[in-house]
């Protein structure tokens, strides 16, 4: 059972004395606290003789009454002395939250600067691509500072080790479009056209599309958490020193493979889409497969590869691009790496997404609809 | 009167919890002994013994990987121990269940190396999380003044109370992180490398400002440190980690006259001279408490 401090009030001579009981610690304060702030009367003294242990929060819950009621303390150990002396010297009475502005003022402020950070934002994305290009015109000047084995060694990670998963989500993909296809034309007896449609689709759109996002998830955020954490531990700063620039060491490197890796996986993201159509086009449709994929030759104009084609590099020049200059602009925290990681990510694909619609318009503009 | 009294009381009650204990008054706050810790084959500590005396400021050196924060972890129970005893206030804390741990938890507070600060609330938010936590009887109010005063009494300025850990610098940090570990008014206080990373003056005020509240609460103060200026400055005994075991404990006079090899490199490498002969010529060398009367201030 616990122990609360307590207290009895105490008349002699028209004065009036508050004698406290009990050990006053943080944890037998709460009950004492209470009273003694709804305590209205005035007080002359405060008497601590029949109190035990004391601690700082105590000594603050006496100090801070004594105080209110202009009233002395008496009866007290040396401890309890030096403890009411300290919190009394540290007493403040300083917000304990920032100041918030009221929620209109709040809303517009947050909106302006909002509106503010992204010009900042995309005048640095604009001078970033700008350096990287200069940077790319240095290294044609000099070709012996290229670095081939970062190249090579991102082509890695970002193609080789990339074929299993696309392969994979675009096998489904091909048997989704496939099969939910065929259930709407089904209605119209135009069951054959489900080549067509997996056909064309997997070429122009989503195998390069389903294939950018996969890319910006798996080395659009490497490349932004590895650049911020070089970045934290002032490796590039390091590089800098030695004359290293980080440009054409880190960068260039990442963005080169990037966008010669995309169009191989795009395509590669499309064929198997394909054949993922025809597999289940051959289970469920009864259109044996290899009519399928002799069809889709006819079907599908050479021009739908093109604009697959055109497009994959573009959506891997703005997947890194992100991942590098997010990466590039961390600075402070280790929280940071994870907040521009995240940034990079959504702003890839956000605008691969966009830029995807515009080639759409343009290409049918172009008379490749 | 007394009718109120009593709803106050059981309205109080209702939140408070039950396994409040009085304060400690033993000698040993903290006894392990035959501790072992492993991470998978390399073996941290193996029958390591100690035992830290109440009211004392005990210092725990060693050298890089020989387990000063397992310790310290095994002993505030993050880390479980193969093997051994840890008491704390005389409770086995090894294998407690969570709900009996708290009569313990909240008698100590701890000072992680970077502050451990939570970042999504201000320097006075974070005071009260512990105070919340353990005594969710006390008022607002009342809560809202600890945390100013804990706030000014760890050495920061009045207005880092509303600041968030990510607008303070690192020595202000660490004196926030100070501030929670203080927030209970514990008996006893973990603190792991509390000067590193600080400037030479930033360091010397930690450090004199550790010194002056252990003297003020009554602190028993389980210091891990590399700052030899920490340990002449303030530390009343030393324990030397080594070999996965305390090699030594004792006074810094003590420890010079063992001749285990690394005792001596470190207590007599030309940095802790230079520590010595500041602390010397400061006159300001902590108490000792092994032996109060013959040592000299």
């Amino acid at each position: 059972m616990r122990e609360w401090a307590d207290f009895t009030v105490q008349e002699a001579g028209g004065r009036v004395t508050l004698k406290l009981e009990g050990p006053l610690l943080v944890s037998t304060i709460g009950v004492l606290d209470r009273k003694l702030r709804e305590f209205g009367e005035p007080v002359q003294a405060v008497d601590l003789s029949a109190t035990g242990d004391i601690d700082t929060v105590g000594a603050w819950t006496v100090w801070r009454f004594a105080d209110e009621h202009k009233a002395r303390i008496t009866g007290t150990t040396e401890q309890a002395e030096k403890l009411i002396e300290t919190v009394s010297a540290n007493a403040s009475d300083a917000p304990i939250e920032p100041e918030r502005l009221p929620v209109l003022k709040r809303a517009t402020y947050d909106t302006g600067e909002k509106v503010v950070h992204f010009g900042h934002g995309l005048i640095r994305l604009i001078g970033f691509l700008g350096s990287m290009i200069a940077g790319s015109g240095r290294l044609i000047v000099h070709p012996a500072r290229f670095r081939y084995r970062a190249l090579v060694r991102q082509f890695e990670l970002v193609g080789v080790t990339a074929l299993p998963i696309i392969g994979l989500m675009s096998f489904l993909i091909g048997i989704v479009i496939a099969q939910q296809g065929a259930a709407q034309l089904r209605q119209f007896g135009a069951e054959i056209y489900t080549i067509n449609l997996t056909g064309r689709l997997s070429m122009r759109e989503l195998g390069v599309l389903m294939t950018a996002i996969m890319v910006a998830g798996r080395s659009g955020s490497a490349f932004a958490a590895q650049i911020g954490t070089m970045k934290l531990t002032e490796e590039i700063d390091a590089m800098r020193t030695i004359g290293v620039s980080p440009m054409e060491a880190l960068v260039i490197p990442r963005v080169m493979a990037a966008v010669l890796m995309m169009p191989l996986l795009g395509f590669y993201s499309a064929v198997i889409a394909i054949i993922g159509g025809a597999f289940i086009a051959d289970l469920t449709l009864g259109i044996p497969f290899l009519t399928f994929l002799t069809r889709i030759q006819e079907v599908v104009p050479l021009y739908d590869l093109w604009v697959g084609l055109i497009k994959a590099p573009v959506f891997g020049l703005i997947v890194a691009l992100a991942g590098c200059y997010q990466g590039m602009q961390v600075k402070g925290n280790s929280e940071e790496v994870g907040l521009r990681t995240t940034k990079a990510v959504v702003q890839a694909i956000f605008m691969v997404i966009v830029l995807d619609a515009f080639f759409a318009v343009f290409f049918t503009e172009v008379g490749w609809g | 009167m007394s009718g109120e009294d009593d709803e106050l009381r059981e309205e109080v009650l209702e939140e408070a919890r039950d396994d409040v204990v009085e304060h400690f008054h033993g000698e040993y706050p903290i006894v392990i002994e035959g501790l072992r810790n492993s991470f998978g084959e390399q073996v941290i500590h193996e029958h390591l013994s100690l035992k830290v005396r109440r009211g004392e400021i005990l210092g725990v050196v060693g050298g890089s990987g020989t387990g000063k924060s397992v310790l310290m972890r095994s002993i505030i129970g993050l880390q479980i121990p193969d093997e051994g005893t840890i008491e704390v206030f005389g409770k086995n804390t090894i294998g407690a269940e969570a709900g009996e741990e708290s009569s313990v938890r909240s008698r100590w507070g701890v000072l992680f190396q970077g502050g451990a600060l939570f970042s999504t609330l201000t320097v006075a938010e974070n005071v009260e999380v512990p105070l919340k936590q353990f005594y969710p009887e006390l008022g607002a109010e009342l809560r809202h003044e600890i945390a100013r005063y804990k706030v000014v009494m760890s050495g920061l300025p009045e207005d880092a109370a509303s600041k968030y850990p990510s607008e303070l610098s690192g020595g202000m940090r660490k004196r926030a992180g100070l501030a929670r570990a203080l927030a209970l008014d514990p008996e006893l206080l973990f603190l792991d490398e509390p000067t590193a990373g600080l400037d030479p003056i930033g360091a010397a005020n930690f450090d004199s400002l550790t010194r002056e509240l252990t003297n003020i609460l009554g602190l028993t103060v389980f210091l891990i440190t590399h700052d030899l200026d920490t340990l002449y400055a303030i530390c009343d005994r030393v324990a030397v980690l080594a070999d996965g075991q305390v090699i030594a404990v004792g006074t810094i006079p003590e420890l010079l006259k063992t001749d285990h090899p690394w005792i001596q490199e470190y207590f007599n490498g030309p940095r802790s001279r230079a520590a010595r002969a500041t602390s010397q010529a400061g006159g300001k060398r902590g108490k000792s408490v092994d032996n109060t009367a013959g040592g000299k201030a």
